[in-house]
């Protein structure tokens, strides 16, 4: 019987084949297994029709709240997507290849990652980008690695206003080396100076910081980046690129290697993944970026052409040696990504940019007015920024989940006696009606 | 003026207390084209059999040692932006560093450039 | 073909924005904006759309060539798959974290405790986590589990090494490294596994694990595995296994009933989802019962109920090796994947794959040098050492392959074989394709007797020519300029 139509062989097929191996049949192949080692059980139920699996898989999704109203992100955005980016990503000569080792039959997924590599290098003002990381996370942390690299020390310091998930992803990732991770206190929601100024010293390898940071705030890091290179560091930024639309870009400010998240472009929340992690960095420590890099070279004829290059610095041929484990990239997420910039272009993220502030605004003055709640901050925000509320924002933002609104990540959990904060995000796909309401649901749930 | 060799296909030049060091032409050909060569900074000292840099290809890499001990007085900054240099001339312009000889008993580890040859056979 | 940003004219656009229903905020300080806009591409939506189509069509793909590229299972990708990842694209990962979250994201949190359930079971492991986010990054995970496994038996200090064999994946070595751990690596023997005697040599009370792929990178199945993880175990070393070519294997043998400790899944070979042109995968790990306390969190548990909790207070953690969940939409392909082929049909896959795989390697015996000669798993690696009598490599034949159509196998891995050949044809290749890659191979082989300089100019059908990499190595431009 054939259990799964995937595998396309007759049964004569088979028989021939075997014949031809000079085998009796199909388990004499499993004969180099021991057979005392063989398993005893496989509990994974029968099967089902494509048209049965699809069904069980609506079930699944039809379990989760549907139509939730998001006025969350830590990192994750609810942004459009244009049609196109599902349309040509979906180009199955995109999503099935692999890697692409033989440049002369992928020429589309290298000149669409060199091409996606020139976007983030223009996007941060840097030099050099590598063909995508896993997600921000983990670039966080491997841009920390490389400032290891490139500088020979062993501190690395880090904003508490970096994202929490992030910082714990840091400091997972560095727990094993012989590294010392340094966090500052946020003051106000913002960068202590005071503290940094204390442990900033010639063991640093790097500061990293965030921007806007977690809490929403936007500070100008352009002195910061001054002092930590006087001190022989480097500065690490984690960015939001839809901000970057409007924002001065990492190279302007003297950011040395810049990070992020690229779920925002063009990539679905799909509960947490795939995205892709960006970095770039000034040209100098190209041999230090962990991952693929395309390169633009010619062929025999002397046409232009892109293949994989510095591939030296990867585990492939460096093993215990090399710049990172990282094998993959994020190819799909980083094409998706190359669309979404393409599609929106450079005056579509300008306006993407200022349209996601002008509703943020619109809903900070909103909320703000409300009896008893304040912003937290002095300075200026993008999309997100934090509110301080009269009560414990865990139990404002359950009972307003109830009602269809995600409200915003309370900052209870994340930073001790902040139980009455909460983060609120507004992306451009809030509309003003949206806002109105969750003002509303706000004042309900505030005066319960 | 003489020449002596690693087992690792690096070779030394001795001139009084200097010793001058690069791969040897067989390791630069085995090698391919060369696209990167790491060196040491000026006033490191290196160990005799311990790291002195790196070098690269398109498809591989590998650690350089040091023939002998000593402290880096000179480095060959020309290999930054043309590594072909060692392809060209491996024991000559593709040089990597110059050191001060630490102890010169530690010649006596390497290989004369005739012991190289008939290593080179046997490989 | 001309780059996108090549194809620019200021001011075009190639999507409308929704027009806003806000007043306008004052605008931010100037010394907080970029001087000049990003200079992203200014193109209509059609000239988008023929862009992207057209490179899409310089690419070989699964969907359109045959791709026995080996270590990789390039298998087909049902189209059913994509249609399911599609339904949870609107949920966000931060409403799981919420207060009271957890009651709103049943569906999801379900599918992946049930994944780690499915999983746990094909490997024979006791818990899986499913943060990972690529095999390499499962390795991380799982060899970092290892080390606060030995931290939390006071060994930290003790424990120095890791043994890999010489066949091992890169991942392995640059993964312990991560976890900071030195590399001991045991040669392989004339039988094609880890030579014993030089294992047992190495394994000293200082190992900390031991990461084995079984099969190995030759596709052979290791008939010492049990007593290899004895050997481990005697000295409180654990046993990692690489689950890069579980795709042999399933409903066969369980990793975790042969010793092994910790392993990580490939979702993206093994359980059939794209590759994506280089990613995303997905790596889940799978332990056994010691090293759930240390796994990452927010761990997935369910409560008597059966009701899915997300469990955020262990202190064993190692912490976080990704932001969420790992990459969600990949699971739900896998789990779907599962799903739909059930028990008789994964069991179905391993063994259509290595029937696939000893078929071609007893056709091309013949016409290639196979310096391991007998029954193989889901892949088989020949040695081009008779075609480099002519001149020829390797990488000749592979380019020659591209001119017929095909993808070529993996070259030059596994290191330990001098011009490698690594096919892997995966279960859900028909004997009509692999006869004709057979005929194709076949000819190459004469082609290099006959005539090495064509093998030599291949490929010669395709839009550009071999390329220069020396040059691109050199010269480093990764972005354009301007």
């Amino acid at each position: 019987m054939n259990d799964s139509h995937y595998c396309p062989h007759t049964p004569e097929e088979i028989a021939e084949m075997l014949s031809d191996i000079g085998v009796a049949s199909v388990e004499d192949l499993f004969s180099p297994i021991p057979s005392e080692l063989r398993a005893t059980t496989f509990n994974i139920p029968p099967g089902m029709s494509e048209f049965e699996t699809f069904s069980r898989m609506q079930a699944i999704a039809g379990e989760n709240r549907q139509g939730m109203i998001n006025f969350i992100g830590g990192g994750f955005y609810d942004h459009i997507i244009p049609s196109v980016v599902d349309h040509l990503s979906g180009r199955s000569e995109f999503y099935t290849a692999y890697t692409p080792y033989q440049p002369e039959c992928s020429q589309g997924t290298l000149q669409a990652l060199f091409e996606y590599q020139t976007a983030i290098c223009r996007l941060t003002g840097l030099d050099v980008s590598n063909a995508s990381l896993y997600d921000g996370g983990t670039a966080c942390a491997e841009a920390a690695m490389m400032a290891l690299r490139v500088t020979g020390r062993n501190k690395i310091v880090i904003d508490g206003c970096v994202s929490p998930f992030s910082r714990q992803v840091l400091k997972t990732y560095l727990f094993n080396l012989d590294v010392e991770v340094v966090e500052i206190t946020p003051l106000d929601g913002l960068l202590n100076r005071a503290e940094l100024n204390s442990v900033l010293d010639d063991s640093v390898a790097a500061v990293l910081v965030q921007n806007p940071n977690f809490f929403g705030g936007i500070e100008d890091f352009t002195p910061l980046a001054d002092q930590v290179h006087s001190a022989g560091a480097l500065i690490i930024a984690s960015v939001y690129p839809i901000s970057l639309g409007i924002l001065k870009s990492p190279g302007e400010i003297g950011i040395d290697i810049a990070v992020g998240d690229g779920q925002s472009l063009g990539n679905p929340l799909s509960f947490g993944g795939p995205s892709f992690g960006f970095i770039a960095a000034k040209k100098a420590f190209i041999r230090n970026m962990p991952g693929r890099i395309v390169g633009e070279t010619v062929d025999r004829n002397g046409k232009r052409g892109y293949v994989l290059t510095l591939q030296a610095r990867e585990q492939h041929i460096k093993r215990h040696k090399a710049t990172s484990n990282i094998c993959s990239n994020q190819g799909l997420c980083a094409l998706r990504g190359l669309i979404f910039l393409s599609s929106v272009g450079k005056e579509g993220l300008a306006d993407l940019a200022v349209l996601n502030r002008d509703k943020a605004e619109y809903a900070k003055e909103q909320l703000s007015s409300l009896p008893g709640v304040s912003v937290l901050q002095s300075t200026v925000t993008f999309n997100e920024f934090t509110l301080f509320l009269p009560k414990n924002a865990d139990g404002v933002v359950a009972s307003l989940l109830e009602h269809g609104i995600a409200a915003g990540v309370p900052l209870g959990q994340y930073y001790e006696g902040s139980e009455n904060c909460l983060v609120v995000t507004v992306t451009e796909k809030r509309t003003k009606k949206e806002i109105d309401i969750f003002v509303k649901e706000l004042e309900v749930a505030l005066c319960n | 003026m003489s020449m002596y060799f690693t087992k690792e296909h690096e070779w030394v030049k001795v001139e009084g207390n200097v010793g001058t060091m690069g791969i040897s032409d067989h390791a630069a050909h085995e090698l391919g084209d060369i696209t990167f060569v790491e060196l040491p900074k000026i006033g490191a000292t290196v160990k005799q059999f311990g790291v002195l840099g790196s070098i690269e290809s398109v498809k591989a890499a590998s650690d350089i040692f040091a023939p002998v001990s000593g402290k880096v007085t000179k480095i060959n900054d020309a290999l930054d932006l043309a590594p072909e240099a060692v392809n060209e001339g491996a024991e000559d312009a593709g040089w990597m560093a110059q050191v001060e000889i630490a102890d010169e008993s530690e010649l006596k580890n390497l290989m004369t450039q005739a012991q190289y040859d008939d290593y080179l056979k046997t490989l | 073909m001309q780059l996108i940003y090549e194809q620019s004219t200021p001011g075009r656009r190639g999507v409308k924005l929704p027009a806003s229903d806000v007043p306008a905020a004052p605008a931010l300080p100037a010394f907080l904006l970029r001087t000049e806009k990003a200079g992203l591409a200014e193109v209509s939506e059609l000239d988008l759309v023929r862009h992207f189509t057209n490179l899409s069509r310089r690419n070989f793909s699964v969907d359109t060539n045959f791709y026995p590229l080996g270590s990789c299972t390039m298998k087909y990708n049902a189209k059913v798959l994509e249609n399911a990842a599609a339904l949870f694209a609107p949920f966000h990962p931060m409403t799981a974290l919420l207060p009271g979250g957890e009651d709103f994201c049943q569906g999801t949190l379900g599918m992946l405790y049930d994944m780690g359930q499915m999983l746990a079971d094909i490997t024979g492991m006791d818990e899986v986590t499913t943060q990972p986010l690529a095999g390499a990054h499962g390795e991380m995970t799982g060899i970092m589990l290892i080390a606060a496994y030995h931290a939390a038996k006071g060994n930290k200090a003790k424990k120095k090494y890791v043994v890999v064999p010489d066949s091992s994946h890169g991942t392995n070595p640059a993964s312990a490294a991560i976890a900071g751990y030195e590399i001991i690596t045991v040669p392989t023997a004339p039988y094609g596994d880890m030579d014993l005697e030089l294992f047992k040599k190495a394994m000293t009370d200082e190992v900390a694990a031991v990461m084995m792929t079984c099969p190995n990178t030759l596709g052979l199945f290791n008939p010492h595995i049990k007593e290899i993880s004895d050997i481990a175990h005697s000295h409180d070393a654990l046993m990692y296994y690489d689950g890069a070519n579980l795709n042999a294997i399933m409903g066969k043998v369980k990793p975790g009933d042969v010793g092994f400790d910790v392993i990580h899944v490939n979702l993206h070979k093994t359980f059939g989802t794209p590759h994506g042109g280089g990613g995303p995968g997905s790596g889940p790990v799978g332990v056994k019962n010691a090293l759930i306390p240390f796994l990452p969190q927010p761990r997935i548990i369910m409560d008597e109920d059966g009701k899915l909790l997300l469990e955020t207070t262990n202190p064993g953690t190692i912490g976080r090796t990704a932001n969420f969940f790992g990459n969600f939409g990949v699971m739900v392909k896998a789990y779907a994947y599962i799903i739909m082929l059930g028990r008789e049909g994964l069991i179905q896959v391993s063994e259509q794959a290595v029937l696939n795989a000893n078929y071609i390697k007893e056709k091309l015996k013949p016409y290639y040098n196979l310096p391991y000669d007998m029954i193989c798993m889901h892949e088989c690696v020949f040695s081009a050492s008779k075609q480099l009598e002519h001149g020829v490599h390797a990488i000749d034949i592979a380019k020659f392959l591209i001119d017929k159509g095909y993808h070529p196998p993996t070259v030059y891995f596994p290191m330990i074989v001098k011009e490698a050949i690594m096919i892997e044809p995966t279960e859900t290749e028909s004997k009509a394709t692999m006869d004709a890659f057979i005929e194709v191979m076949i000819e190459a082989a004469q082609t290099a007797e006959n005539n090495p300089q064509a093998l030599l100019d291949a490929p010669l059908t395709m839009p550009i020519s071999r390329l220069d990499e020396t040059k691109a190595a050199r010269e480093q431009k990764v972005c354009c300029i301007g």
